[in-house]
């Protein structure tokens, strides 16, 4: 068995409110210096058996298709095999 | 006309939206997102709400529903579509309509009685209105803010394809005022704002929303 991990983050351009909510709250808790945040979605997928060239690129198409919206989301995908 | 409304898991409006269509005179058809057939209706429309639970995006795993095959199919062959709402997030999910909703840009859910003002009377959800009718109807979302890239709103302003906009603020952060929009062929329709709540005296801010569910017996122009 086999962890790929999908992240998937708003696209650079894309208001992230959430993010900016995030960063709002950090000097009422006392950390200055942190000029940005972004929050974005981590994806842990569990693959039964060996993980080929072609499972890998079926999780892209999972990424694309389900996990991610491409018109307002960026997503990479990498393995985790320590973990598995 | 027979029109159906479908129902998700954690659709709030279908309710309302059914009433809606009642009043306009038309015959509401209960749809269920497990069923795999429209019952042959003449119009669908997928109603307010948080379906699934707004899990993973808003709208993302409804598109997957078994209705909305069906529903993505019948769009594609013309039959008209209106989406509100969260059934506007499932429609641009399904990319029956282009670009995407995101949460409002100053971060709180917004509940307020919102002018539009109606671009395109030429849809079958809208040919009740004057062109460039001011209307008033309720808006109530936590992610309604509009967007696309620059070619595509673009593209969607030279084809008239913006169907509502918001008229003296912009509630949610959407790029350039969109609160609703139209597919190339003008069939679907999908609207943030809830003209369903703006169909009787009674409650609502008045009843401008009822030309949505009138249009569809009005010829299109």
């Amino acid at each position: 068995m086999a962890r790929v991990v999908v992240d998937v983050m708003l696209k650079p351009e894309i208001l992230d409110p959430q993010g900016k909510a995030v960063q709002g709250a950090l000097p009422r808790l006392g950390f200055e210096g942190i000029r940005d945040v972004r929050q974005g979605k981590r994806f842990e997928l569990e693959v039964d058996g060996e993980l080929t060239e072609q499972r890998l690129a079926e999780v892209c198409e999972i990424a694309e298709k389900l996990l991610s919206n491409p018109v307002i989301e960026d997503f990479t995908v990498h393995t985790d095999g320590a973990d598995g | 006309m027979k029109v159906g409304v479908v129902t998700f898991p954690g659709s709030l409006d279908d309710v309302d939206a059914r009433r809606a269509v009642v009043l306009a005179g038309h015959e509401a058809v209960a749809l269920w997102h497990g069923d795999h057939d429209l019952r042959g209706v003449d119009a669908v429309i997928l109603p307010g709400g948080f379906s699934y639970g707004d899990y993973l995006r808003c709208g993302a795993i409804s598109r997957f529903s078994p209705v909305m095959t069906e529903v993505v199919a019948a769009a594609e062959r013309g039959l008209p579509v209106l989406g509100i709402c969260n059934g506007f997030q499932v429609l641009c999910e399904s990319h029956l309509l282009p670009g995407a909703l995101i949460r409002n840009n100053h971060q709180k859910f917004v509940c307020r009685d919102q002018r539009l003002r109606v671009e395109n009377n030429g849809t079958p959800w809208t040919s009740s209105y004057d062109g460039g009718a001011e209307i008033t109807v309720v808006l109530k979302n936590g992610e309604g803010s509009y967007v696309a890239d620059e070619a595509t709103l673009d593209m969607l302003e030279a084809e008239g394809r913006v169907v509502v906009r918001y008229l003296d603020v912009n509630p949610n952060g959407s790029l350039r005022d969109i609160a609703g929009i139209s597919n190339e062929r003008g069939n679907v329709v999908g609207l943030m704002p809830h003209p369903e709540h703006a169909v009787e005296d009674l409650c609502g801010p008045g009843t401008d929303g009822l030309g949505f569910f009138t249009s569809l017996l009005a010829p299109v122009g």
